[in-house]
């Protein structure tokens, strides 16, 4: 099975990342890439988003025209600071691995696991 | 339905439901007119013996739960029409495989990704006796909510129809077959596995079945007035659950604290009401209606589970009840020793609901102003639950506060949802109105 994993993190938890001095942030930064080479056997890709306020969204506006916004579309305090697309057995296989994130990125609190709709 | 359910003290609020009917369009309480008591036990205990085996079969085979699931659900409609008129078969749980071999046969024809299961359901269908377990752990695995996992195992492994779920937890059958819809396709979307938990998750995980167990018996416990025969009794299929995760499980203590205290409550549920079905507290409770070897044997299984070396909330809270069940007067209470257990049970729970039980044991011990002032402390954590402005309100009227005492009866009445705990707080206020 395919999974989307989500690594949320709250505006709180950005705040208090960003208050850490650099070297702790390299550090957490060095065990995050531990973390997915350690699970490279599951892990199909992996990537780091930058902050909302760089994101920018794309409606289907009156008439089928595009309207674009600033931000994110999903509101709220909540971040998605990075994804990853891994391939496992089951639901229990997928929860072990974003279990084991915990020990590793305490930046993200939370770890969101979206099936992906397959052929 | 729509109440959320998060912690182990909230059985209550799952719903109050006063067991089911097998009425499909009744939502009333009124006993079935086209059904009688027999046949009614009967269809309850043939469902709870075979269509979680049919369903784990099924799910092995086909790799679907949500197609084994409504397969065996038809099957059993398909009985609930016709053995009322034509009797029950003399092997229940093959007619029901053979119908649901056929309506599974039906759906794979239909549904040509399936056609290479079909060879599997032309050979003899033969249940391992791991299927129902299995099933148990899908249904009680903790990606579904608190509500899902009880209303899927009352539906998959006890075989419940929609409409008996709707009527045990007082909702409509929409909203629960809408429910039942979701959680069907989260497990097989999400891919929720159909197994044994590993060994090292087992603990874990087996604690999530046992949880979901004794809500359903909660719910089915506390909302029985003990004159229902007409109902199927959700407490009587958590029971029986239990009984067999504790044969596979034999040597997991909880399991069988769990077990015991499930029996214990059981062992004294005919003198919780009067004839009218008002509910009698645990003080003025006629004793000698208690069944006594239910309530010995629970103790043979405290003994079993606690040499095994672990003690758990499940055996403390069965060790609880049990000194109440062998205590021969209210007065003969071992009040010393229940304080213990609390402080132990707390030691492993910090939960306010479990400090307010043991508050009214205190109660026994230290007299009413010191249990009242443990309660108050309490206020922030259950302004929400109804016992607590009810034992509050106990000890405001010992300590002769009649006024406080009423308000504390009334918040808790306008609290409870269950119509037997209902009329007990009203009495106790008009005993109040009365006093005055």
């Amino acid at each position: 099975m395919k999974y989307l994993l989500l690594f949320c993190a709250t505006q709180e938890d950005l705040a208090a990342w960003r208050a850490l001095p650099e070297e702790a942030r390299a550090q957490t930064r060095v065990r995050s890439a531990q973390w997915i080479a350690e699970h490279r056997a599951q892990i199909r890709s992996n990537n780091g988003l930058h902050l909302p306020h760089t994101v920018t969204s794309v409606h289907v506006g009156a008439g089928g025209q595009p309207l674009v916004t600033d931000g994110p579309f999903l509101e709220g305090t909540e971040v998605i600071g990075g994804y990853a697309e891994i391939e496992v057995a089951d639901l229990d296989e997928a929860l072990q691995l974003a279990g084991s994130w915990a020990d590793h990125a305490p930046g993200h609190r939370v770890v969101e696991i979206w099936p992906v709709v397959e052929g | 339905m729509g109440r959320s359910c998060a912690g182990p003290s909230c059985g209550r609020d799952l719903a109050c439901g006063r067991g089911v009917t097998f009425h499909a369009d009744d939502q009333q309480d009124a006993p079935s007119p086209r059904l009688d008591g027999e046949i009614q036990a009967t269809l309850s205990t043939v469902f709870r013996e075979e269509a979680g085996k049919l369903v784990g079969a099924l799910v092995r085979l086909l790799g679907n739960f949500e197609m084994a699931e409504e397969i065996v659900q038809d099957a059993l409609l398909v009985a609930l029409e016709r053995w009322p008129i034509e009797g029950v078969p003399q092997r229940p749980g093959a007619w029901l495989l053979t119908v649901a071999r056929r309506r599974a046969i039906d759906y794979i024809r239909r549904d040509a990704r399936y056609r290479d299961k079909l060879a599997l359901l032309e050979r003899p269908v033969v249940p391992e006796p791991d299927d129902r377990l299995r099933l148990m752990f899908t249904c009680c695995h903790p990606a579904l909510s608190r509500e899902t996992q009880v209303i899927l195992t009352l539906r998959a492994v006890c075989g419940f129809t929609t409409a008996q779920i709707a009527h045990a937890f007082l909702a409509s059958e929409s909203a629960i077959s809408k429910r039942l819809v979701r959680a069907r396709q989260k497990i097989v979307q999400a891919g929720i596995p159909y197994r044994v938990p590993r060994e090292e998750d087992l603990d874990e995980r087996l604690n999530e079945v046992l949880t979901v167990l004794y809500l359903m018996f909660n719910e089915g416990y506390l909302a029985s007035t003990g004159s229902v025969p007409t109902h199927r009794d959700l407490a009587e299929d958590a029971v029986w659950l239990v009984a067999f995760v504790a044969r596979l499980y034999p040597r997991e203590p909880e399991v069988l604290g769990l077990l015991a205290l499930m029996r214990l409550h059981l062992a004294r549920v005919d003198a919780r009401f009067d004839g009218e079905g008002k509910l009698i507290l645990l003080p003025n409770q006629d004793r000698s209606r208690w069944n006594q070897q239910m309530i010995t044997e629970a103790g043979r299984l405290i003994e079993q589970a606690a040499a095994l070396g672990h003690p758990g909330p499940y055996q403390i809270q069965a060790a609880l009840v049990a000194c109440h069940a062998e205590a021969v007067s209210w007065q003969a209470t071992d009040w010393p020793q229940i304080l213990a257990l609390y402080d132990l049970l707390l030691s492993m729970i910090p939960s306010p609901v479990i400090r307010l039980n043991r508050a009214v044991a205190l109660r026994y011990m230290a007299g009413p102003a010191i249990a009242l002032s443990e309660v108050e402390a309490l206020e922030h954590d259950l302004e929400a639950y109804h016992l607590f402005h009810a034992i509050r309100g106990a000890f405001l009227l010992e300590l002769g506060c009649s006024e406080q005492a009423q308000a504390a009866e009334m918040r808790a009445l306008t609290l409870t949802g269950n119509q037997a705990e209902q009329s007990l707080l009203h009495q106790r206020i008009l005993a109040l109105n009365y006093e005055r």
